[in-house]
C-alpha cells in the first residue's frame, strides 16, 4: 500500500485530496490529511465581516464535510517532518510514514513578530482582519468609529491575498461615506512598497483609485514597533504615524514546524521548484498553496491553478514518467472597490495584470483592471463556487495557465512583471 | 538592455539603472555605484554588500531585507541607517544585483 500524506486541510490540501482520491485506486493508495482543527474557513469572506456584509456563519464549514470518503483525517498538531526517514511526527507522539508528502499548511498572520503589536491596544484600537477572530472583533469595533484617523497598514511582503488591504481601504471609504462621516475621518494607507501595489500597471490604476477617494498613501514604511501609549506606528527610519484605529496586516509566516524540519526559508516557506512545486531538497515532497516560496501571489486562485498542474504531474510521476506540467504562477483575483463595484486582475510570473477583457464561458467577458458591477457580483458569487466546486475538486471552466486572450498590453510599457520591494 | 559607462567601463543596466550582468561587478564598481546615489561606503556597508554578493552567488536570487537581517546578521535598523529610506533597493543597486523579488 502506497501512502500519500497531506499536511493541512485548507484550500490547497482539500482540493488535492478530492482530486487525487478519484484518480488513485483505493486498493493501492492510502490518503491521509492532517489538520489541527475541523474548521474550514472561506478566508476571502473575512474582508466582508467588519462591514457586516457577511455574517460569521457564511464563512465557515466543518472541514470533515469537505473531505471525501476514503481519505483519513487526522486532527493533530504537527511536530516536524523527518524527510530523511519519510515520516511526519505529530505533537501527540504519533508518527505517520509516507511515500509522498504534500505540505499545504499555508501562511499565518503573526502579530507577535512586531514589538508592541500585541500590546494593550490589541483588539481595542489595533485590529487585524486576516483571522476569523480579528475580523469579528473589528466588526464589533467599527460601528463605534465615526471620526479620527483610520490607518490601514501592511507590515511586510509577502502577505496572503495582497489586494485585500486595498480592498479594505476602498470598502472603508465607501462604508464611511454611506454613514455620512467620511469627512470626519482621515484615511491613511501605509505600505512597505513604494507604490499602492507590487505590479506597475495595476499599481497605477489602484494608486489613482486611492487618490480619487482621498486616501493618503505612506509608501516605503517598514514598521519597527507599535507604540501603545502614543497610539502610533513607528518605522525603522523613525517615521511615526498616529492612529485612532489601526487595521494592520501582521507579518505573514509559514508554519513553525516547517522551520523545525529544516525545510523553510526566513519566513518558514518551503523552498520548491516554481514550475513543479517539488521540494528542492527532497524528491518526494511537494508544497502547495501559500506554504511554498514560489514568487506568486499567496492566494486561493494560485492554490487552485497550481493544484491542477500538480495533480497531472503527480499521476505521471507515480507512473514512472517525467512530469510535463509547469506552473506559470497564474493568479486571478477580484478586487472590491466599494459602492457595489469591483475589478478583476489576471496575471502570472511573467505577465503583470493588464487591462482588457477576461473571457468567461456562459457569464460573458469581465472587465480587467476596471471597476464594474459584474466584477463585484463575481466576487460575491465566488463564495458558492468555493464551497461547491473548488474545494470538492470539481472542474471549473478556467484555464490553469494564464492566457493573453482579451488582454491589452500597452505598446510602450513592458508587460513583464517587475519585481518590487 | 542599455549599456552605460560607470567607473570608466561599460556595464549593462536595466531601465532603472540596476546591473543586469552581476559578473560585471567588482568592489571598485560598487564604490562608483554608491557614489551615484550619494553614498560613501564604510566597513558596515561592505559587510552588507559582501553578504548580498555571496548569498546571490549560492542561491541565485537577491536576498530580501529580512534575509540580510536573519542570515546576514545585520539588524534592519542598521540597514536603514546605512542605506537610508530604501535599503533593499539601494543595497541591490550598489551590489550590482537585481532588485529583490518582493512577491505579488
Amino acid at each position: 500500500m502506497k501512502k500519500l500524506l497531506v499536511l493541512g486541510g485548507g484550500t490547497a490540501g482539500t482540493m488535492v485530496v478530492n482530486k487525487l482520491r478519484r484518480r488513485l485506486p483505493v486498493s493501492e493508495w492510502e490518503i491521509t490529511v492532517v489538520d489541527r482543527d475541523d474548521e474550514q474557513r472561506y478566508q476571502p469572506g473575512y474582508l466582508f465581516l467588519p462591514f457586516g456584509t457577511y455574517s460569521a456563519d457564511m464563512v465557515g464549514r466543518k472541514r470533515h464535510t469537505l473531505i471525501p470518503d476514503g481519505v483519513e483525517m487526522v486532527l493533530a498538531e504537527i511536530d516536524r517532518v523527518e524527510a530523511e526517514a519519510d515520516t511526519v511526527h505529530l505533537e501527540d507522539g504519533r508518527a505517520l510514514p509516507y511515500d509522498y508528502l504534500v505540505i499545504a499548511t499555508g501562511t499565518t498572520p503573526r502579530p507577535d513578530q512586531t514589538p508592541g503589536m500585541l500590546g494593550e491596544q490589541w483588539r481595542r484600537s489595533v485590529f487585524d482582519f486576516y483571522t476569523f477572530e480579528g475580523a469579528r472583533a473589528l466588526a464589533h469595533a467599527l460601528p463605534a468609529f465615526d471620526h479620527g484617523r483610520l490607518v490601514v497598514h501592511i507590515t511586510e511582503m509577502p502577505i496572503k491575498c495582497p489586494v485585500a488591504p486595498l480592498e479594505f481601504a476602498f470598502l472603508a471609504d465607501s462604508w464611511l461615506r454611506k454613514r455620512g462621516v467620511r469627512d470626519r475621518v482621515e484615511l491613511v494607507y501605509v505600505t512597505p512598497l513604494s507604490e499602492a501595489f507590487t505590479q506597475p500597471i495595476a499599481a497605477q490604476h489602484l494608486g489613482a483609485m486611492l487618490e480619487e477617494r482621498k486616501i493618503l498613501v505612506e509608501p516605503d514604511f517598514m514598521i519597527e514597533r507599535v507604540d501603545n501609549d502614543r497610539k502610533s506606528i513607528v518605522s525603522f527610519d523613525e517615521r511615526e504615524i498616529p492612529f485612532d484605529l489601526l487595521v494592520t496586516i501582521p507579518l505573514n509566516m509559514g508554519a513553525d514546524f516547517v522551520a523545525r524540519s529544516g525545510l523553510g526559508d526566513e519566513l518558514n516557506y518551503v523552498s520548491v521548484d516554481k514550475g513543479t512545486l517539488r521540494s528542492t531538497a527532497h524528491a518526494n515532497v511537494f508544497a502547495l498553496g501559500d506554504a511554498s516560496n514560489i514568487p506568486a501571489s499567496k492566494a486561493g486562485s494560485v492554490a487552485h491553478f497550481s493544484v491542477e498542474v500538480f495533480v497531472k504531474n503527480f499521476l505521471q510521476l507515480i507512473d514512472g514518467k517525467p512530469m510535463t506540467g509547469s506552473f506559470d504562477g497564474h493568479a486571478n483575483c477580484f478586487v472590491e472597490s466599494g459602492h457595489g463595484k469591483g475589478l478583476l486582475i489576471d496575471f502570472n510570473y511573467d505577465t503583470q495584470p493588464l487591462p482588457g477583457r477576461y473571457p468567461l464561458p456562459v457569464v460573458g467577458p469581465l472587465g480587467l483592471l476596471k471597476e464594474t458591477r459584474a466584477n463585484h457580483l463575481g466576487k460575491l458569487a465566488f463564495r458558492w463556487v468555493y464551497w461547491n466546486v473548488l474545494l470538492p475538486g470539481r472542474p471549473l471552466p478556467l484555464p490553469a495557465l494564464m492566457s493573453m486572450a482579451g488582454k491589452v498590453a500597452p505598446v510602450d510599457t513592458p508587460t513583464t512583471a517587475a519585481s518590487k520591494e | 538592455m542599455p549599456v552605460t559607462t560607470i567607473d570608466n567601463r561599460p556595464v549593462h543596466v536595466n531601465e532603472e539603472g540596476f546591473l543586469t550582468e552581476p559578473a560585471e561587478w567588482d568592489e571598485s564598481l560598487g564604490t562608483a555605484l554608491a557614489a551615484q546615489i550619494g553614498l560613501e561606503l564604510g566597513d558596515e556597508h561592505w559587510k552588507a554588500i559582501r553578504f548580498l554578493r555571496e548569498d546571490y552567488a549560492t542561491r541565485g536570487e537577491t536576498p530580501t531585507l529580512r534575509r540580510v537581517t536573519v542570515a546576514g546578521g545585520i539588524p534592519t535598523k542598521d540597514l536603514f541607517r546605512l542605506f537610508p529610506s530604501k535599503p533593499a533597493k539601494k543595497l541591490a543597486y550598489v551590489a550590482g544585483l537585481p532588485k529583490p523579488h518582493g512577491c505579488v
